[in-house]
């Protein structure tokens, strides 16, 4: 019933200066599970559709929809539940050098 | 806050029309999408209307065209900013639809191919105010404006007016649609510039 490859949508590197408004980390470098389908991916690797009022970011493998972000005047909409959880690599924290803790 | 969509930028009024605050006036048709485009074969398309009680009226696309029909002239407003005026479209109104529909329902969730949907109240569907409409312009409904048929709500934004449609649900309780649950307004009259939640 769907014909993506003649649909006008973006990559998710699309949602990366959108998102970097709201968030301190490049989001479109996480990794994501699709609620609907299963797959798993980097969010840069959805299908975004913005000739529209907001942002919609769909699952590549089904096309049903992952993330939404609407911005208004004031305030920014950001609606996540079709996504399982995100894995936002960050900078390694540093490693216990053993002057704070150990046997007194 | 330009990354939403290019309706968003500031556009110059066209002197001497009469648009709802904050509209702008285009003489193209913009097409605007949230998802693929759905591709409905005619000899599988269906509209049903489902009532509060579990009861579903089903028209064919055969019986659709069977129903009588009108030629509304209507502006439109879009809540990304532009306006077209007198658009001209045919289609069947919602209340020749709703003509053997026994319902007391407040709230209509509009469902549509592609998962899409929108919610308002039912009276505003109701009236001489909408329609079901399956040509544009003396030409059958694009698929990329909603074709084969759409809904048609011209006194609210259009996101109201769902292309697509399917389905209309009734609902005792409000249930909001997809913009609606992401910061649109939950009505979203475009003459009272109703456009995020909280206007």
């Amino acid at each position: 019933m769907t014909e993506p490859a003649q649909d006008s949508y973006q990559d998710g590197n699309a949602l990366a200066g959108p998102l970097r408004e709201i968030f301190a980390v490049d989001v479109t470098a996480a990794g994501g599970q699709c609620v609907h389908c299963g797959l798993t991916g980097p969010v840069a690797s959805l299908r975004v559709y913005g000739h529209a009022p907001g942002l919609v970011a769909r699952c590549p493998g089904c096309d049903e929809v992952v993330l939404r972000l609407v911005r208004g005047p004031e305030s920014a909409w950001l609606d996540l539940r079709g996504t399982v959880s995100l894995r936002i690599p960050l900078p390694a924290q540093g490693v216990p050098d053993g002057s704070e803790a150990g046997p007194a | 806050m330009g990354f939403i969509s290019r309706g968003f930028h500031g556009r110059p009024r066209d002197e001497g029309v009469k648009l709802p605050p904050g509209q702008y006036l285009v003489h193209d048709f913009p097409v605007l999408s949230a998802g693929p485009t759905p591709r409905v074969p005619l000899d599988r398309w269906e509209f049903a209307i489902d009532t509060e009680d579990g009861r579903t009226h089903r028209w064919s696309w055969r019986e659709l065209m069977a129903l009588p029909s009108e030629t509304p002239t209507v502006d439109l407003h879009c809540v990304t900013k532009w306006s077209k005026l007198g658009t001209a479209w045919k289609g069947v109104s919602l209340d020749t639809l709703f003509a053997d529909v026994e319902s007391s329902a407040e709230y209509a969730l509009v469902y549509s191919y592609g998962g899409y949907t929108t919610n308002l109240p039912v009276e505003d569907l109701l009236d001489g105010k909408a329609w079901i409409v399956y040509e544009f312009d003396g030409e059958e409904l694009a698929a990329a404006h909603g074709g084969p048929a759409r809904l048609l709500v011209p006194h609210l934004y259009l996101w109201k007016s769902a292309k697509w449609v399917q389905g209309i649900r009734l609902l005792n309780e409000d249930w909001p649609g997809f913009w609606e649950t992401a910061g649109y307004h939950n009505y979203g009259d475009p003459w009272r510039e109703q456009r995020y939640q909280g206007d």
